[in-house]
C-alpha cells in the first residue's frame, strides 16, 4: 500500500505533463489527492507492510503527519481547480505593478504539486536518514517551479531566495547525516546501518560528541526548512508571493516535513542519552521564533507576511513543545494537526481576499464581511482560531504547552511564552480585524463568490474547531504514544 | 601519495576560485575540483564495480556536465566577469590561508573513532566546505553564488568519502542526482533573472523586505 501513496502522485504527475486538456488535467488532479488520501484514511484501521528493505514505513509519526498532508492536499486541490480555471489567460497586469506577467504553464504546475505529493510522502515515510534528506532536497526543487507560478520578478526574487537558502540548508544537514555515520560507527568495526529503528535500538553504543553534533546540524539544516527564527529569512517572501493554494501547502505540509525530520534526529539522539541536550537546543530555537514573529508581525503592511510570519511562530511553538518534554510533546503533536488545518484555511481564504481586492496590503482591504460575506466570516474565525482563541483547538494545545511548562516549574518560559503569545495575538488581530470590518475604500468588482472557494476553507476550519471541541480517543491514544516515543507522555 | 595531489589540487582550486574574477575561468576551476573529488573513491577504497560506476558518474556530472550546463547559461547570459563583489579579491585571498589553518585546527579538535586513508582529507574538506559558504555570501553574481553552492556540495562530497564504508552507495547517487537537478533548476532561475532584470546581480533582488 506504501508503493501506492508514492505512485499515485508520481504517476499521475508524469501524466499531466502529457495531457493536453486542461479540464482532464484537472480532474486528474482531484483523482490523485482523493486516492491518496482513501489510501492515507485506511492506514489507521490496518497496518501497512514496510517496502525497499523496510526504508519506507508508515509509522505513526508518519501516519500522523503525512494523514495531515493528503488531507490538506485534497482541499487544496479542490481549490485548485477553479483557481487554474481563472488563471488562465495570456499575460494579464500585475496590481501591484501595472506590468505585464504570465504565468508558468498549468502542466508544468500541476505536474510539480503531484509530485511535491509523491515527495512529501517519501519524506515522512522514509525510516533511513539518506533516504529523507535525498527526498527533502527534492520538495526544494520541486516546491520552486511552484513559488514562481506567477511569472514576475517578486515571485522570481523569492524563488531564488528560497531556493538557494534551503539548499545549503539542506547542505548543512547532508553534513548532518555524515556525523550520524560517524557515531555510528562502532567500537569493534561493525557499523549501524542508518536506519532509524537500528540507531535507536543501539542508541547506547553511539558515540555522544558526534550525535550531538549530528543533531545540531540536523537542526541547523532541517530548521532552515522549517522557518526556526534566524534562519526563517526566505519563508515571508516564499509565502507572500507564491499563489494561495501553494502558500497554503508550504505552510501546513512543508514545514511539518521538515519537523519531521528534526523529530527523527531527535529521537535517535533521545536514544543516545543526549535528551536533556536536544531539548534545550529545541527551547531555545522555539522562543528565538516566537520572538522574531512577534517583532515582524506588529504593523506589518502584507496580510500574506503577516501569515507568514504566523507560521514562524507556530514552528516555535512546535519545537518549544517538544523541548519542554511531558505532556507539551502531547500538546505539541496535536499543535501540528490544528496549525496546519487552520493556517491552510486562512491562506485559502487569503487567495480569495486577493482576488477580490486585488491587493496585498492589508490598509487597502475594509469590509470584508460585507462585500465577500462568508470569506469574510472565514477570515475572521480563521483570525482567532490561529491566535490562540478557544474553542479552536489551537486554543486547545496551546494550552496543554502551558500547563506543561507550569508544571515543570519553568516561569522564565511561562512568562517569554505568554507575552509573546499576547503581542503576536494584538498584532495579528489589529490588521485582520480591521479588514474584516467597515465599508470598502475602493470599488470592489465581486461577482458571487462560489462554493469551490469557500468551502474548502470552512472544512478546513471546521475540523481544528472539532478538535477544539472534542479530541476522538482514537486520535489522543496515537498522539501519546507518538509522544511516549519522544520522552513525553 | 596520489589522494595527497588530489588534496593539494582541492586547495589550490579553491585559492584560485577564490581569487578569480572571470566566470568562466571560475566555472573551469571548479569542474577541475570536481574532477579530482570524482575520482577520489578509486584511491580511497579497494577495486570494486560499484565503486567504478559510481566514480564515472560523479566525474562526469562534476567535471562535464555541471560545466556545460553553467557554460551555456553563460552564453545566454552574456555575462563575464563578476565586478565588485562584497568581499574584494584581495581579501578573499587572504581569506583563504586563514580558513585553511582554521580547518586544521577544527579538525584535531574531532577526534575520529576510526582511521582515515588520508590525514589530510578531514581539514581540506571542511575548507572546501568554508570557501563554498564564503563564495555564497560574498558574491553579488548569481551565477557565482550557484559556484559556491557547488563548491559547498564539494566539500560535503569530499567529507562523506572520509566515511563512505558507513553509507550505502545508493544514498551517494541519489544526493549527486539532488545536486544535478539542483544546478539545473538554478540554471533556469538565473536565466529568469537575467531576462526580468537585465543582468545577473543578486543585490538588486532586494523588493521584498520588511
Amino acid at each position: 500500500m506504501i508503493w501506492a501513496l508514492i505512485l499515485i502522485p508520481f504517476c499521475a504527475s508524469l501524466l499531466s505533463l502529457l495531457i493536453r486538456s486542461d479540464n482532464l488535467r484537472r480532474y486528474l488532479l482531484v483523482g490523485a489527492a482523493i486516492g491518496h488520501s482513501v489510501i492515507m484514511t485506511l492506514s489507521w484501521t490496518r497496518n501497512f507492510l514496510p517496502i525497499l528493505n523496510g526504508w519506507f514505513a508508515i509509522d505513526l509519526i508518519a501516519q500522523l503527519f503525512l494523514s495531515i498532508s493528503s488531507f490538506l492536499f485534497l482541499m487544496t486541490s479542490f481549490y485548485a481547480v477553479r483557481y487554474l480555471k481563472n488563471e488562465k489567460h495570456d499575460g494579464k497586469k500585475d496590481f501591484e505593478e501595472e506590468k505585464f506577467f504570465v504565468n508558468a504553464p498549468e502542466a508544468v504546475f500541476t505536474a510539480c504539486l503531484l509530485m511535491f505529493l509523491a515527495m512529501m510522502t517519501m519524506v515522512v515515510s522514509s525510516q533511513h536518514f539518506g533516504i529523507l534528506w535525498v527526498t527533502m532536497e527534492a520538495t526544494t526543487l520541486v516546491t520552486a517551479p511552484l513559488i514562481y507560478f506567477h511569472r514576475h520578478h517578486r515571485s522570481l526574487e523569492a524563488t531564488w531566495k528560497y531556493l538557494l537558502i534551503c539548499s545549503v540548508g539542506i547542505a548543512v544537514s547532508l553534513l548532518g547525516n555524515f556525523f550520524l555515520a560517524i557515531a555510528a560507527s562502532a567500537h569493534n568495526g561493525v557499523s549501524i546501518p542508518l536506519m532509524r529503528s537500528d540507531l535507536i535500538a543501539a542508541g547506547s553504543q553511539l558515540w555522544t560528541p558526534w550525535v550531538k553534533a549530528a543533531f545540531i546540524f540536523f537542526l541547523v539544516g532541517y530548521g532552515t526548512k522549517m522557518g526556526l527564527a534566524p534562519l526563517h529569512t526566505w519563508l515571508p517572501d516564499a509565502h507572500s508571493e507564491s499563489p494561495s493554494l501553494v502558500s497554503a501547502l508550504l505552510s501546513g505540509a512543508l514545514l511539518n516535513c521538515a519537523f519531521v525530520g528534526i523529530l527523527r534526529a531527535f529521537e535517535v539522539t533521545a536514544a543516545a542519552g543526549q535528551i536533556a541536550f536536544a531539548q534545550d537546543l529545541l527551547i531555545m530555537f522555539g522562543l528565538v521564533s516566537m520572538l522574531f514573529a512577534a517583532v515582524f508581525v506588529i504593523g506589518q503592511a502584507d496580510y500574506k507576511r503577516m501569515l507568514a510570519y504566523s507560521s514562524v511562530e507556530h514552528m516555535g511553538i512546535l519545537a518549544l513543545g517538544v523541548g519542554l518534554g511531558g505532556t507539551a510533546v502531547f500538546g505539541s503533536m496535536f499543535h501540528a494537526i490544528n496549525h496546519s488545518l487552520t493556517k491552510a484555511g486562512l491562506f485559502l481564504i487569503a487567495g480569495n481576499i486577493l482576488a477580490a481586492y486585488k491587493t496585498k496590503n492589508a490598509a487597502n482591504v475594509r469590509g470584508l464581511l460585507s462585500t465577500i460575506p462568508a470569506s469574510g466570516l472565514l477570515w475572521v474565525a480563521g483570525i482567532l482560531a490561529i491566535t490562540g482563541f478557544p474553542p479552536f483547538g489551537i486554543f486547545l494545545s496551546e494550552f496543554v504547552i502551558l500547563k506543561a511548562a507550569i508544571d515543570q516549574g519553568r516561569y522564565a518560559i511561562v512568562i517569554a511564552y505568554l507575552i509573546l503569545l499576547a503581542i503576536i495575538f494584538i498584532g495579528i488581530s489589529a490588521i485582520a480585524l480591521r479588514m474584516a470590518q467597515g465599508k470598502s475604500i475602493k470599488p470592489v468588482e465581486v461577482k458571487s463568490e462560489r462554493a469551490s472557494s469557500f468551502l474548502p476553507p470552512a472544512i478546513l476550519l471546521t475540523a481544528t474547531l472539532a478538535l477544539g471541541i472534542y479530541v476522538p480517543t482514537h486520535l489522543s491514544d496515537v498522539l501519546h504514544t507518538i509522544a511516549s516515543l519522544l520522552g513525553g507522555y | 601519495m596520489w589522494t595527497d595531489i588530489v588534496m593539494v589540487l582541492l586547495i589550490l582550486t579553491n585559492m584560485m576560485v577564490l581569487g578569480s574574477s572571470r566566470l568562466r575561468a571560475c566555472i573551469r576551476i571548479v569542474a577541475t575540483q570536481g574532477v579530482a573529488l570524482g575520482i577520489l573513491p578509486l584511491l580511497l577504497h579497494n577495486f570494486e564495480l560499484h565503486i567504478l560506476i559510481f566514480t564515472i558518474i560523479s566525474v562526469i556530472l562534476k567535471g562535464v556536465v555541471f560545466p556545460l550546463m553553467l557554460l551555456r547559461t553563460l552564453r545566454q547570459l552574456n555575462v563575464w566577469r563578476e565586478d565588485d563583489p562584497y568581499v574584494g579579491y584581495g581579501k578573499s585571498l587572504l581569506a583563504g590561508p586563514i580558513v585553511l589553518a582554521f580547518s586544521y585546527w577544527i579538525s584535531t579538535r574531532l577526534p575520529m573513532p576510526f582511521t582515515i586513508e588520508s590525514p589530510m582529507l578531514i581539514p581540506v574538506a571542511f575548507f572546501t566546505l568554508i570557501v563554498g559558504l564564503f563564495l555564497i555570501v560574498s558574491r553579488k553574481k548569481a551565477l557565482t553564488q550557484v559556484l559556491g553552492y557547488l563548491v559547498l556540495e564539494n566539500g560535503i562530497y569530499a567529507f562523506g568519502m572520509a566515511i563512505a564504508n558507513q553509507q550505502p552507495m545508493l544514498i551517494e547517487l541519489g544526493t549527486l542526482l539532488d545536486v544535478f537537478v539542483g544546478v539545473f533548476v538554478m540554471g533556469i532561475a538565473i536565466f529568469h533573472i537575467s531576462r526580468q532584470f537585465d543582468h545577473i546581480d543578486t543585490d538588486q533582488l532586494s523588493v521584498l523586505k520588511d
